[in-house]
């Protein structure tokens, strides 16, 4: 106990002597949440559109009426010729463009069908895919509207439109506020971050500084030294969980519906595994710069595969079995949950158990080598 | 006497190069890790809501309710995992994330139909993953109003209409990406992302690493200027990358079908400028710090997340509050994939991104000029010490 402490306290003197790496470690995470909380919005409201009426009648304004007044569409420009779109979308200014050709009241007053185009830019294809799915469901409403108009005049008999009215409810999240499941994600992510290249560097820096000889000849043992080195570390990414948690829920709001404690209690079970994985890249490079490359090569994939954006469920197979060795996944779902969907211990042990395994084996893994590299 | 700057890049060039060629395994990395990202990320990710797990529970168990459950199982968009009973196992079920959303059917359904009351169903969403919740809502919505629609025309021919067409024809045209691939969308972002986060961080140990080493003391009292010691760091850093590039750019080519629909070379200079900014930027965090440590936390912490998320890659810029918006003009992959989708994407001349182009070179210079200045800084402060130890 009392080597693993003379550890802890030079690796405490040692992390002070940079007086740059503390407001690193501290400030940067909240600044980042700060960023990223009102960045993180995909909200696919007022979508700016071209709106090109060449008909200009009663009937083609009411229609451009309905899309504008939807909510999700708002005019960013309005021209005469179709040959003008294409100037808009290339330069990003809008995402849409509606077509309204000459002849589109008359076709409608005498009963033919009328045309509309709707244009979509593609190349952001999320906006775009939401995009069409409302452009077609208000232009299907017109449709229906002046569908039971003309019917109406004709025969003048009362009928009025069948509208099954969708009653949107939305769990968790009710304003489906992008915000909320970005933020529980940038602390999952910003630990691992933390932790991992910290440990990464841990024993490597060591190594090429060459005072790994000395603490090998000093009558500490390899697991003091790793606990040594390990548990300030822990603390660190205890102490930015905290501050991020409390930036999440007092300044952004982001509900914490379950239990702070357990929250708490498993970042450690998650640190258990970014510090192991930490360790491991140590073990394996001869350099910071080597360790610092490999460490990207687990953050990156671990990032992006962890469902922290892109849903696992549309993965292909291989890679969805992939994630399955990710612990970022596991702990995705398990902040996620408590914060926003007030989970408890019931429904997370699975995720728990699965943090606790991968941290023991990465840990047991690079202790066992770290103890080989000794002899 | 005064000494030309460039005459000492070629010395340091040499030196850069020959201490990369030294650790070959960062040398591999730099160069085969952005491919292999590439080749993991565009095949394992995309954009697509399809296949969401959804539960039904009919209330009504009539032939129109079964028809609209069917509507519902027939799109590629819902997947009918289970149809229950009562509303209150949904709940349970969702906090599991066995299913991500809930149609609820009451009794009164097709009731209401026949008699020509419009009939409200209830549709239930995971928000907790705002994205798919939304566009899911969406697809909800357009089913029932398509259903709606059927429902109306169907009621008009039973009182007697004749031909009936609709009245409207929305016809949908995607520009440049008609299939609405997410892989067109996704690969230029990913290739600005992984350049990014790559090269930032394996120019930040370039200075740094001098100073922990104790030989940037022999560089500064050598008669090398700031500018050329920069540059000379800068140049081999380049090169190496515009072939990681290039990788890149023919591995999104061959394997996910993203050609170059515009000019290459504008696509070589916007690239050029975007690699001399995103290392520029890696070399000015190593003039700043003091330690390696410190270097490296710095470079992951603004690059990883402020090029995800700032840059316009998976979120919009213009849904942002403005203050935001003004901090993404510090993030050069905003600037290069803009011009990057212009020219691969859409095929765009130089009209539509020349602005920037110019944003990307003023960053860079910018970034290089704060880098030449913060090391003179340190020469100042080292000298200061060295003359307090002297006396």
């Amino acid at each position: 106990m009392r080597a693993i402490l003379s550890i802890l306290w030079k690796e405490f003197i040692q992390l002070r002597r940079d007086p740059k790496l503390f407001p690193v470690l501290f400030i940067s995470p909240i600044l980042q949440l700060l960023l990223l909380g009102y960045a993180a919005n995909l909200d696919v409201k007022n979508i700016p559109s071209v709106i090109c009426d060449m008909d200009r009648t009663a009937a083609s304004r009411a229609f451009i009426d309905d899309f504008l007044n939807s909510g999700y569409f708002t005019a960013a420009a309005r021209v005469g010729r179709t040959g003008e779109i294409d100037a808009r979308l290339d330069h990003g200014g809008a995402a849409i463009a509606f077509v309204v050709p000459r002849g589109f009241g008359d076709d409608l007053a005498a009963g033919r069908q009328a045309p509309v185009q709707i244009i979509v830019d593609g190349s952001e294809s999320q906006t775009a895919t939401i995009g069409v799915n409302y452009a077609t469901m208000v232009a299907s409403r017109y449709s229906q509207k002046v569908m039971l108009d003309a019917f109406e005049r004709s025969r003048g008999r009362g009928l009025k439109p069948v509208l099954v009215n969708p009653q949107l409810r939305v769990w968790y999240n009710p304003d489906l506020k992008s915000r909320n499941f970005m933020i529980p994600g940038v602390l999952g992510l910003i630990l691992m971050i933390t932790t991992t290249t910290l440990a990464s560097l841990g024993v490597v820096r060591e190594r090429e500084a060459g005072t790994m000889e000395q603490l090998i000849v000093t009558p500490v043992r390899p697991h003091q030294l790793i606990l040594g080195k390990l548990l300030p570390f822990v603390l660190i990414g205890l102490i930015d969980a905290v501050f991020v948690l409390a930036v999440a829920r007092l300044w952004f709001g982001v509900p914490l519906r379950g239990s702070a404690a357990l929250l708490l209690a498993l970042c450690l079970a998650f640190m258990l595994t970014t510090l192991g994985t930490g360790l491991f890249i140590s073990t394996i490079s001869r350099t910071q710069q080597q360790a610092m490359l490999t460490s990207m090569f687990f953050i990156m994939p671990q990032m992006m595969l962890s469902g922290f954006v892109f849903p696992i469920e549309n993965m292909p197979p291989f890679f969805q079995a992939l994630t399955r060795v990710i612990p970022l996944r596991y702990f995705l779902v398990i902040i996620r949950g408590i914060m926003l969907k007030g989970t408890g211990w019931a429904e997370l042990w699975p995720q728990a158990a699965a943090l606790l395994g991968l941290g023991t084996l990465i840990l047991g893994l690079s202790v066992s080598r770290f103890q080989k590299k000794l002899e | 006497m005064k000494v030309l700057p460039y005459a000492f890049v070629g010395p340091v060039m040499r030196k850069e190069f020959r201490q990369m060629r030294r650790d070959s395994r960062s040398l591999v990395f730099m160069v085969l890790l952005p491919a292999f990202l590439l080749l993991m990320f565009g095949f394992a990710l995309n954009f697509d809501v399809k296949h969401i797990p959804l539960a039904v529970v009919d209330m009504d168990n009539s032939r129109a309710s079964r028809d609209l459950t069917d509507k519902f199982a027939a799109t590629e968009y819902f997947d009918v995992e289970m149809r229950l009973d009562r509303t209150g196992d949904v709940d349970g079920l969702m906090a599991r994330e066995k299913i991500r959303a809930a149609l609820v059917i009451p009794e009164t359904f097709s009731e209401d139909l026949l008699a020509g009351r419009s009939p409200s169903v209830q549709f239930l969403i995971d928000g907790a993953n705002a994205m798919s919740g939304t566009t899911a809502a969406g697809y909800a919505a357009s089913i029932l109003q398509s259903y709606s629609q059927r429902t109306t025309l169907e009621a008009l021919e039973r009182r007697g209409a004749r031909r009936l067409t609709l009245p409207l024809k929305a016809d949908v045209r995607v520009w440049y990406n008609p299939e609405l691939r997410s892989a067109k969308f996704l690969v230029p972002g990913l290739m600005a992302f992984i350049l990014m986060v790559i090269l930032t961080t394996s120019t930040a140990f370039s200075v740094v690493r001098e100073k922990e080493r104790g030989t940037m003391e022999q560089l500064r009292v050598s008669p090398l200027p700031n500018v050329s010691l920069i540059v000379g760091k800068l140049v081999p850093y380049v090169l190496i990358s515009l072939a990681s590039a290039h990788l890149v750019l023919g591995l999104g080519w061959v394997l996910f079908g993203v050609a170059v629909e515009g000019s290459y070379v504008l696509l070589l200079l916007a690239m050029i400028l975007f690699l001399i900014a995103g290392l520029a930027q890696g070399l000015l965090i190593s003039a700043i710090t003091q330690t390696q440590q410190v270097a490296f936390l710095l470079s992951i912490l603004t690059t990883i997340l402020p090029t995800f998320i700032l840059s316009g890659f998976v979120f919009p810029i213009r849904n942002m509050p403005l203050v935001i918006q003004v901090v993404t003009y510090m993030i050069p992959a905003k600037y290069f994939l803009v011009a990057l989708r212009a020219i691969i994407i859409k095929g765009a001349g130089l009209p539509a991104f020349w602005g920037q182009l110019v944003m990307l070179a003023g960053f860079a210079a910018a970034t290089l000029a704060l880098s030449v200045a913060m090391l003179r800084r340190g020469n100042r402060a080292g000298r200061r010490r060295g003359r307090e130890g002297a006396s």
